[in-house]
């Protein structure tokens, strides 16, 4: 004789699992609709470019509600190789596509074409307590590479420079690198932080801290340096990094393979045209004309 | 009388298969690890992972020193030790043999809640007030230094002290203790030369265990070391930032190229991390039973 109570538990078990299964294959019915309509993207790439993207979706998929597209960061490497694979149909990314990246793409017959969708600028910050207001690039490397750790010798008090980078997963690690390091090493005992948030906390309570962000996050907490790029020192407002005079502005992309088609074609066309360009600004970035 | 054999066996098996379960799943997880992790070393010579003093994953050539990383988890989980043990062990004495049972009802679930929060939260926290904190005090360039990640470490370790030292303390017999108090010696006394020296084989594991809990946390030590990929000094490296395995894990799992040796070297990260946290558990078992209190 089966015991009334094992009946009822092995019925209530039964209940449950019906109840997962159920809501798994409703899960599965929702999503079958989304990706059998023909009007379906995936944009993949820089995290630096992910809250644009998805601003930009949100609205573009209000106006046109039978439309879906999806965004997935991870970072501009990601982003190119998933187009690379044929993945994608739209790679983010905040730098250049690399040569060798190129090579890969046309072994595998893909054609990257570049779309510049908005501008992003590279904020030096430094604690406002701190008397230095402006920087040459040469003076930067050498805080960055570590030939100068003292602030008393780029004109500030003496007081030791604490560095600060982010990781090396960042568009913005590479970008940096890059451009003011000249593709030399970072110093080797720069704090690293996991974040741009974690930069802005750490430049607002130390007054010896140095750390560079994207113009989006700058706050009254911290305050941005003038650069000198070799022509002149340069303010980071907003004028300046539209017109390029601002040494550390750089553009954000879009790479499709081959000229957009579809509804590629038609989101890349809506960020670009005005209403696309308004949320460019309203999440922090700058437009492109 | 079948039905409650096959009802026994029905619950023994189901039993059984769950810890089946669990064993596949550990064995599947080491053979991907060590698997991933192996595969640095077909371009990458073993020697220098060892012995390499630098940590430059993405540039040209490639540096993978694991030594940087791995001092720099020793002394965060060192520091942790140090400021957690003592402290761990007297909140267990106080709990267990001193505390009026009032108390220690409301101070043992307290002391457990701790380990609820989230260790973003004590990121945060240790970020926002710890930081600042001990970089005014000290004096020194930042404060996202290994102590302050071993003060945050030995903060989240103490309820897994406090709550194994307790039941080992108090899982002391009564009657050696009585015994101790009726020949005359003072409560005190009885705590220091009786209760806890028996009690130390329990002490010992749960040390063991705070350690492998320590050295194993990502997030908070991530938010509050500074993550400097530099050989720590001992003391001196206390003072200034120091990035431990896991937050290099963390930190670039992001962005890394699935099949890359970076790729590889982070999955060689994790072997270490699993062999270390495995020696020590062994340890811990080890100390529990060779020191077991026998009447």
């Amino acid at each position: 004789m089966i015991s009334g109570k094992l009946l009822k538990n092995i019925t209530i078990c039964s209940a449950v699992l019906l109840i997962i299964a159920t809501v798994f294959i409703g899960i599965g019915c929702v999503d079958k609709e989304g990706t059998t309509d023909s009007e379906a993207i995936i944009i993949k790439g820089s995290d630096t470019v992910l809250p644009l993207s998805q601003a930009e979706s949100e609205e573009f998929m209000y106006a046109n509600p039978d439309t879906s597209i999806t965004i997935i960061g991870g970072g501009s490497g990601v982003g190119i190789a998933a187009l690379i694979d044929g993945e994608i149909e739209v790679a983010m990314a905040s730098r250049n596509i690399k040569d060798s990246e190129m090579e890969n793409a046309q072994a595998n017959g893909i054609e990257p074409v570049e779309h510049v969708v908005a501008w992003d600028g590279i904020a030096v910050v430094v604690n406002p307590e701190n008397p230095v207001t402006e920087l040459t690039f040469d003076q930067l490397k050498s805080i960055y590479d570590g030939s100068i750790s003292n602030w008393a010798d780029v004109g500030g008090e003496d007081l030791i420079i604490t560095v600060i980078t982010r990781d090396s997963s960042s568009g913005t690690y590479g970008y940096f690198q890059e451009e003011v390091l000249l593709d030399e090493e970072y110093r080797q005992d720069a704090l690293v932080q996991p974040a741009t948030g974690a930069i802005v906390q750490e430049v607002a309570q130390n007054t010896g801290a140095i750390g560079y962000i994207g113009y989006a996050y700058l706050g009254e907490n911290i305050a941005a340096l003038a650069l000198d790029g070799g022509e002149g020192f340069v303010e980071a407002t907003p004028e300046n990094i539209i017109s390029g005079d601002y040494p550390l502005a750089r553009p954000l992309y879009y790479y499709t393979n081959g000229d957009p088609a579809g509804l590629a074609k038609e989101f890349i066309d809506y960020v670009l045209s005005p209403t696309g360009q308004d949320i460019v600004s309203d999440v922090g970035y700058f437009p492109v004309n | 009388m079948l039905n409650r054999y096959f009802k026994e066996k029905g619950i023994e098996s189901l039993l059984f298969a769950s810890g089946a379960v669990a064993v596949v799943a550990l064995f599947l997880l080491c053979i991907f690890l060590f698997r991933d992790g192996l595969l640095l070393f077909k371009e990458y010579p073993i020697s220098s992972f060892f012995t390499d003093t630098k940590w430059y994953p993405t540039s040209d050539p490639e540096h993978f020193g694991l030594l940087p990383l791995f001092l720099g988890s020793l002394i965060v989980t060192v520091g942790a030790i140090l400021f957690s043990v003592p402290l761990g062990i007297a909140t267990a004495i106080y709990i267990s043999e001193l505390a009026n049972p009032k108390i220690a009802g409301v101070l043992k679930p307290v002391t457990e809640i701790l380990a609820g929060i989230p260790s973003v939260v004590y990121g945060f926290f240790g970020l926002v007030i710890l930081v600042p904190f001990v970089q005014k005090t000290l004096q020194i360039p930042t404060g996202q230094t290994a102590l302050t990640g071993s003060i945050m470490l030995g903060i989240m370790a103490l309820p897994t002290i406090i709550s194994i030292s307790e039941d080992a303390i108090s899982s002391v017999p009564r009657a050696i203790k009585e015994g101790s108090l009726a020949l005359g010696s003072t409560k005190w006394q009885t705590i220091y030369k009786v209760t806890v020296p028996a009690a130390l084989s329990g002490i010992s594991a749960a040390v063991m265990l705070g350690i492998g809990r320590a050295i194993g946390e990502t997030m908070t030590v991530m938010m509050v070391t500074g993550n400097s990929a530099v050989i720590p000094g001992f003391p001196s490296g206390l003072f200034a930032p120091v990035r431990t395995m896991t937050a290099t894990i963390a930190l670039e799992m992001g962005e890394v190229p699935q099949g890359s040796d970076h790729f590889h070297a982070l999955f060689a990260i994790g072997s270490v991390l699993f062999i270390t946290t495995f020696i020590i558990n062994i340890i811990a078992n080890y100390i529990k039973r060779r020191y077991r209190f026998d009447l």
